[in-house]
């Protein structure tokens, strides 16, 4: 009888096996694999010019030294932290401005509902077209320059594209615009799941609704608030499609919003498997070291 | 047990429904392989025509006999289908598509092979220099076919072996087409002999956009509008012996430009963008713009109500420099099942006279075909609405005859883009002359691994 259990115990187990199957080999294939493939094409010379295949020569790793030799690749690292960053503090003071309103009971806010789904509706529009949109929006004979030459504010075109800061800031601003509805649900989530009696017995003691939101919701927000960090950064580190088509691939002006991958895209050009392959090797590192980071942090926390 | 027998019987549907799934979206597919390679069942064959936008396809549709329009990317000629398969050149997509389709072409299947393609001057040397491409003699195309053509456009298509290997219907020498209105108000005149003394040499030329930017204004819609003209008079080509080189006449553009830009009398816009297209309506306030006769029929909205073209207000000027912009030629791809009818066409839509003079006088086109445009240049018949009645294919005519492309190479298309893009870093003051060049390298090297600085 015992022994009929125990078989039984084994049977289940291999259902969550099978089930397991369809995810394993998708990630097998389209994952691990090209992953894999990449790691190896990184030690090859492996282009096309014109029509002739170059290669595949095995190089060692003369790509690796290529890439860090000539110095872009900080270049392009500091532009996608500084387009990240630029994005990210507006986007999460915003979210949490709004997660404490969402998520105060005392303020009683009609169309909640209404409100949470408009603000998460940019994230839907595909981040190309947002960009397109941008672009129109901002050339130097568009709207925006025609709207503020009509209300008299400005007296000569603004050219936003031509300035470093203000292409940085339309980039930055694109992703605060796609993102904060995102964190904003996500910080919700966090704040709701604080227990209401730390909050009553604040108010109970006679703190203002100010101190109650520095000293505990925000204290006991961390986790969460680390956790959208990281994401936020994973993603931030593989910005592309905005930069990308607000500047037409160039990254203009003078490369300032060329992000890693928009770098890496330049490569794909001529089919430059060997280097392409280098710098993607490059940015799984450094992703790694990110995932690893926001898993230490988030297993530490329910030890 | 029962429920045992439950999960496992869902396990299954899933599975099936995977499949199934899979299965489904194959099928249509294949179906729609076989339907655009050529309906199979009816045994048509198919002739595959790749290009980067719909002008061989008017060409086509206006000028070849018994061409049948079925919709917007398939034809008919007798029994045969033709689709048509345009890529915009964005972003090299054109190309990127049609190398793709180039590298399988030995292995399709008769139906899915590339029959024609177009290609323009700045990337010719690409295809032309391989075995991609059928020289025009095994087609049997001979040279007394093409003895009426202008040189320069069977040099472009020239391969290193000395074999021609695509033809085109047109020639492509550029003028300055100037708004007449604009030249009325401020140069007093909208003659074109009297607006050349206007342009007649950069420094004239400069010195007119100081009076267009008084006037309120621009001189070119953007600095990339000259490009042309310098870079097609220039003494060496852009790679030497491996090593990106920038001629001397490049620089002398950049130099000229940045006056221009610092003057106020120019943008820096890049070609073909929204903001560059202003100038193509009164509103724009844009004095000229350069470009070969396809500019101004095909591309300048002579076609929208209120254009410039539309009220036919331009006018054509030689200009400071003579050169010559884009051009499309056809390719007869390598493998085609269908020889005989690629023949055909590139014949008759290349080398037939009352073809090629019905294309100037329906197109404003400009012909590549010498006796037929001498004849046009003296006869008073034929006049450009466009160019508020002005013939202008004398100035065609003479310019032709000035087009060097010695100085051509496979690089032309990725340098010429990355050095625009480059340079206005330093136009706009974001970067040093310096600077702005080694981007300019840096983007080339991306481009093409094998160069060095």
């Amino acid at each position: 009888m015992k022994k009929k259990n125990q078989r039984k115990v084994v049977r289940y187990n291999k259902w969550g096996y099978i089930f397991l199957i369809p995810f394993v080999v998708i990630y097998l294939i389209f994952q691990f694999y090209p992953l894999l493939t990449t790691f190896y094409n990184s030690f090859f010379e492996n282009y096309r010019s014109g029509l002739t295949q170059i290669g595949p020569n095995f190089i060692g790793l003369e790509n690796y030294k290529t890439l860090f030799s000539n110095g872009e690749l900080l270049t392009y690292t500091k532009n996608t932290f500084i387009m990240w960053i630029m994005g990210f503090v507006p986007q999460i003071l915003l979210a949490l401005i709004l997660g404490a309103w969402f998520s105060d009971p005392s303020l009683r806010l009609k169309g909640q509902r209404f409100f949470k789904t408009v603000i998460y509706l940019p994230n839907l529009i595909m981040a190309s077209a947002f960009a397109m949109l941008f672009f129109t929006l901002f050339s130097d004979g568009g709207p925006i320059n025609a709207l503020l030459l009509d209300l008299g504010i400005i007296q000569e075109r603004i050219k936003f594209m031509s300035h470093v800061g203000s292409t940085r800031a339309l980039v930055a601003s694109m992703n605060t615009l796609m993102w904060f509805g995102n964190t904003t649900i996500l910080l919700m989530a966090g704040m709701m799941g604080i227990d209401t009696e730390l909050f009553e017995a604040a108010q109970v003691d006679g703190a203002k609704p100010t101190q109650i939101f520095f000293r505990i919701t925000l204290p006991l927000l961390r986790p969460i608030l680390v956790y959208t960090l990281i994401t936020s950064l994973i993603g931030g580190v593989q910005m592309f499609d905005v930069p990308q088509i607000l500047t037409n691939g160039s990254g203009n002006p003078v490369r300032s919003t060329m992000t890693l991958i928009m770098y890496l895209n330049k490569h794909l050009y001529s089919r430059n498997y060997g280097l392409g392959g280098a710098l993607s090797v490059l940015l799984f590192i450094l992703t790694a070291a990110l995932s690893l980071l926001v898993f230490r942090i988030t297993t530490k926390k329910e030890d | 047990m029962k429920k045992r027998v439950i999960s496992m019987l869902m396990v299954a549907a899933m599975t099936a429904s995977m499949i199934a799934g899979c299965g489904a979206k194959g099928q249509p597919q294949a179906e729609n392989g076989t339907e655009a390679g050529g309906q199979t069942a009816t045994g048509n064959k198919v002739l595959n025509i790749y290009a980067w936008n719909e002008e061989f396809k008017s060409r086509m549709a206006d000028h070849y006999p018994g061409y049948e329009v079925v919709d917007a990317t398939h034809g008919k000629i007798g029994d045969v289908d033709v689709v048509w398969n345009i890529t915009p050149s964005d972003d090299n997509a054109y190309q990127n598509n049609l190398d793709a389709q180039l590298l399988k072409q030995a292995d399709a299947a008769d139906n899915d092979k590339i029959d024609i393609f177009l290609i323009e001057a700045d990337y010719a040397l690409k295809y032309v220099d391989t075995e991609y491409t059928m020289s025009m003699a095994d087609l049997g195309i001979t040279d007394e076919d093409t003895s009426k053509m202008y040189q320069y456009t069977k040099d472009v298509v020239t391969d290193s072996n000395g074999n021609l290997k695509g033809l085109s219907w047109q020639a492509a020498p550029g003028v300055l087409f100037y708004n007449r209105e604009v030249a009325k108000e401020v140069l007093g005149t909208d003659e074109p002999a009297k607006v050349q003394e206007y342009v007649k040499d950069w420094d004239t030329f400069t010195q007119t956009a100081q009076t267009m930017k008084d006037a309120g204004y621009f001189m070119t819609s953007s600095v990339m509008d000259t490009y042309r003209v310098y870079s097609n008079n220039v003494t060496s080509k852009w790679v030497e012996d491996g090593k990106i080189n920038i001629d001397k006449n490049i620089m002398k553009w950049v130099e000229d430009s940045k006056k221009l830009y610092d003057m106020g009398a120019t943008g820096t816009h890049a070609m073909w963008s929204d903001d560059w297209k202003k100038g193509f309506y009164p509103e724009g306030k844009v004095f000229c713009y350069f470009g070969p006769a396809w500019l101004i029929n095909f591309c300048m909205a002579a076609d929208q109500e209120g254009s410039v073209g539309n009220l036919g207000q331009w006018g054509a000027a030689t200009g400071p420099q003579g050169f010559f912009w884009g051009g499309t030629w056809i390719c007869a791809a390598t493998g085609t099942d269908d020889a005989e009818l690629v023949k055909d066409i590139i014949l008759k839509l290349t080398t037939d006279d009352a073809i090629m003079k019905d294309i100037v006088e329906k197109d404003d086109d400009f012909a590549n075909n010498k006796v037929v445009m001498d004849e046009m240049a003296q006869s008073t018949e034929y006049s450009s609405k466009v160019l508020g009645g002005q013939n202008p294919l004398g100035m065609y005519c003479a310019g032709v005859e000035t087009i060097d492309l010695s100085q051509l190479s496979q690089y032309d298309s990725g340098c010429n883009a990355d050095f625009q893009s480059a340079v206005t870093n330093y136009f706009e003051g974001n970067a040093t002359l310096e600077e702005a060049l080694d981007i300019f390298k840096s983007a080339t090297i991306e481009r093409y691994p094998e160069l060095a600085e």
